[in-house]
């Protein structure tokens, strides 16, 4: 009887990992919004250069997007309890992620060669922001991938059975945020740097 | 009792020992003491850590405050003493230029983060939060122990650069570039700058840990009946720095990782036409240093009332329960802390009047800074009336707490005249802001802090700290920090500036030889009195007369319902339930009602 009616409280209460997660987002969130003010700021001034954005960068939005899909029907199909369902998805879902990192890499690569110098001696403060705000966005995906990971071992684990959808359930949020934390960061390359 | 649903309810099956973990009376596994005081769990622990490695710091950074006080009282003097602690740093017994700056630039950094960031709101937040909102513990224990040791690890880090052989980082606190980002710019630019930035990241990774853990667990973990506004002041307090600090440590962040671009990448984000002495002229070009302004204060004026709330918050709880009377204006006083919580983050600006920032900018942040006085009069009005004619009992506690309100109201005073950009302009970068930021964020956070230590102490250990001493101890601080700070004023209306190494050699200022010397005597007097605290403290920890009653101060809240020594988990048994606000003292002619008591049917409203 009580613990019916803790059960019943509980279901409307977020999981207390869960709220973390999102005041890490909300976190997350400032440490971008001030890297992207003071990209404003500087475009303001003299000595800004204008380039277009690499054409895999394109592709990287696709990739991810298409991530965030996957992960989604992973963490329905965990719910549904079709493991190998799920265990195929999340390792879909880590691979997506990796190969978004390999995009954005060669979309630096693509910078490089044609004359757009990110770092060192002869660089332009508008590449460098370009450079160092995805690759800070670069590494929190690199994190969803880690996390991603944990749960695969966790999936194949045969000593333990896990029936908590908690841990795919914050994954999926996390790896939605990034994906949108992304297409965030792109638009605001595209309209900003104008 | 729900919180534990939400946390064990579907955890996996086969890990069963972990369950009764948290009932406190009985342990599957046994505690080992690498498990009990090392990488505890358990958040009265790690507060004590806290609490503790922020002593360390104290210690440390309030004697290079000492260091670097004799040589501005007596520049002409030479300490052999000194020689044979600082080496090639103080040849002949005088400490020389680099190492003057590199001693003010980590006393800056060591007491504003380790000590009135990690030490105050690390040491309280994490003990008062469960205990008084009535959980068992945190809502992640682990990320609570990380957040600690992260913050250990950039202790570590920050002590290590004062060993290296160019020196630790002597360009200010605030490490504006070009001298943070160049090495060649001075000795402490070099190493002990990398050294710096890293410790200072693992410093912002302890605090939004510790900052994310504090928000999920007064959220989510209340106690059945603990609804928001039945919360005691020192958990709004301590809720709304941490939502200040995992606000704005990211935005510091971000600079950091610019500045560490510039330094080592060869980016220009910040850097711009720059000539170096002995290396030429460098490539840099169409950075901006004002850049790294904005982002630094962005954090770096929040920051003030990360220090500053949690003082606050402990201030009223220890008042109220003190003075035998309700907190006056608990709404007025959640109020205000919304505001100043908001407000700080929209008023940054003022710290950069004179670096050229358009000064029609600077308009709208002097009016933004003056209304911060709004939300501040009336948490002072609110304190002056909790004490008034009430049945006051003059604890160690209590006297702290007052004395952190007097401290408030003479620093806050000052904010006044520093926050208009015309007199800022002669004020700025003078003794005058010494003066104010010294009393009003950083003594007063320290009452707060002993406030908070001298009231809790027989929580934390179930023993008392010794009142003779703490009495000698509160009035020989009292007065030194007034005879320290109070002549500064005078000295930075005459227009001395900060971060000179040697006064005597200015015409203007050579006046001031003789108070110098007086100040430099007073702050070695009272950093000598902190000794005696802290042979108070660890003496009292095996030999101070013991608690023999679970409710020593006759106080509402809910940590008094524990054990007198809690073990993991806190309450044996059952949370208790909450039926009221935490300031029914003096009601209905008695004298305290705890929150775990149900409202009676004939008692009059609260």
């Amino acid at each position: 009887m009580m613990m019916a009616t803790y059960s019943q409280e509980q279901r409307k209460k977020l999981h207390p990992h869960k709220f973390t997660l999102l005041i890490a987002m909300g976190s997350i969130i400032m440490m971008f919004a001030g890297l992207t003010s003071a990209y404003i700021v500087k475009s303001n001034q003299v000595n800004w250069l204008q380039f277009p954005m690499p054409p895999m960068f394109w592709y990287s939005t696709v990739v991810i997007l298409i991530s965030s899909l996957t992960i989604h029907l992973a963490s329905k199909a965990f719910s549904a309890r079709e493991m190998s369902r799920y265990r195929t998805l999340i390792t879909i879902t880590a691979a997506l992620g990796v190969a978004f990192v390999v995009l954005q890499w060669l979309g630096f690569q693509w910078l490089q060669d044609n004359g757009v110098q990110i770092l060192g001696a002869g660089s332009n403060a508008a590449a460098s922001f370009i450079g160092v705000i995805t690759g800070i966005h670069i590494v929190h995906v690199l994190g969803g991938v880690v996390a991603l990971l944990f749960l695969f071992f966790r999936a194949f684990s045969r000593t333990r059975k896990n029936y908590s959808s908690t841990g795919i359930e914050m994954a999926a949020i996390y790896w939605h945020f990034v994906d949108g934390l992304w297409i965030y960061l792109f638009l605001f390359y595209m309209y900003v740097s104008g | 009792m729900s919180n534990e649903q939400a946390l064990h309810a579907h955890t996996t099956t086969g890990h069963d020992a972990h369950h009764d973990e948290h009932h406190g009376d009985h342990h599957h596994h046994k505690e080992t003491f690498i498990s009990k005081y090392i990488f505890s769990q358990d958040h009265k622990m790690i507060a004590k850590q806290f609490l503790v490695t922020g002593m360390v710091w104290a210690i440390l950074g309030g004697f290079m405050s000492v260091v670097f006080r004799i040589q501005l009282g007596y520049p002409d003097q030479s300490f052999p003493w000194m020689e044979a602690i600082l080496g090639k740093w103080a040849p002949g017994g005088r400490i020389t230029a680099d190492a003057y700056y590199a001693l003010v630039t980590t006393h800056g950094t060591v007491l504003v983060f380790f000590v009135l960031t990690a030490g105050l709101s690390g040491t309280f937040a994490n003990f008062l939060i469960p205990l008084q909102i009535g959980a068992r513990d945190m809502a992640s224990p682990f990320m609570n122990m990380l957040s600690y040791w992260f913050f250990f690890a950039a202790g570590i880090v920050m002590l290590s650069s004062v060993f290296v052989e160019t020196g630790p980082f002597s360009g200010g606190w605030t490490a504006y570039p070009p001298l943070s980002a160049l090495g060649s710019t001075s000795p402490g630019s070099k190493t002990g700058m990398d050294l710096w930035l890293m410790s200072m990241a693992l410093f912002v990774v302890s605090s939004l840990l510790g900052g994310l853990n504090y928000i999920a667990t007064i959220l989510n973990m209340r106690t059945k009946g603990m609804t928001m506004t039945r919360l005691p002041l020192t958990i709004w307090a301590l809720f709304f720095t941490a939502v200040l600090g995992v606000l704005s440590f990211p935005v510091l962040f971000a600079g950091f990782i610019l500045l560490i671009f510039d330094r080592n990448f060869g980016t220009s984000f910040y850097l711009s036409d720059i000539y170096v002495n002995g290396v030429g002229a460098l490539s840099n070009e169409g950075g901006s240093a004002i850049l790294y302004q904005h982002l630094f204060w962005f954090l770096g004026h929040p920051e003030v009332y990360i220090i500053l709330l949690p003082a606050m918050g402990m201030a009223s709880e220890i008042l109220s329960t003190n003075a035998r009377k309700p907190i006056f204006g608990y709404m007025a006083m959640l109020g205000s802390m919304f505001a100043i919580a908001v407000l700080a983050f929209l008023v940054w600006a003022h710290h950069m009047f004179v670096s050229g920032l358009n000064p029609f900018l600077g308009s709208f942040f002097v009016l933004l800074t003056l209304l911060i006085a709004v939300p501040s009069a009336i948490k002072v009005f609110n304190w002056l009336t909790t004490l008034w004619r009430g049945n006051i009992r003059f604890t160690p506690g209590m006297l702290f707490s007052i004395g952190f309100v007097s401290l408030f109201i003479s620093g806050g005073l000052t904010g006044i005249f520093l926050g208009n950009s015309a007199l800022d302009i002669h004020l700025h970068d003078t003794y005058f802001v010494i003066a104010h930021f010294h009393i009003v964020m950083g003594v007063a956070s320290m009452f707060g802090m002993f406030a908070g230590i001298y009231h809790w102490y027989p929580k934390m250990f179930g023993r008392f700290m010794n009142n003779t001493l703490s009495y000698i101890h509160f009035w020989i601080t009292m007065a030194g920090a007034y005879l320290i700070f109070w002549p500064m004023h005078y000295e930075g209306l005459a227009g001395m500036p900060r971060r000179y190494y040697d006064y005597s050699v200015w015409e203007s200022f050579k006046q001031f030889t003789e108070l110098n010397k007086f100040i430099t005597i007073v702050a070695i007097i009272v950093f000598a009195v902190q000794f005696l605290f802290l042979f108070n403290f660890f003496y009292s920890i095996w030999k101070g007369r013991k608690v023999t009653t679970q409710n020593p101060w006759g106080s509402n809240t809910l940590e008094w319902t524990t054990p007198i020594n809690p073990g993991h988990g806190n309450w044996v048994g059952e949370i208790p339930e909450v039926h009221r606000w935490a300031y029914d003292y003096g009601k209905d002619g008695r004298e305290f009602i705890s929150q775990v008591e149900p409202v009676g049917a004939d008692e009059s409203k609260h």
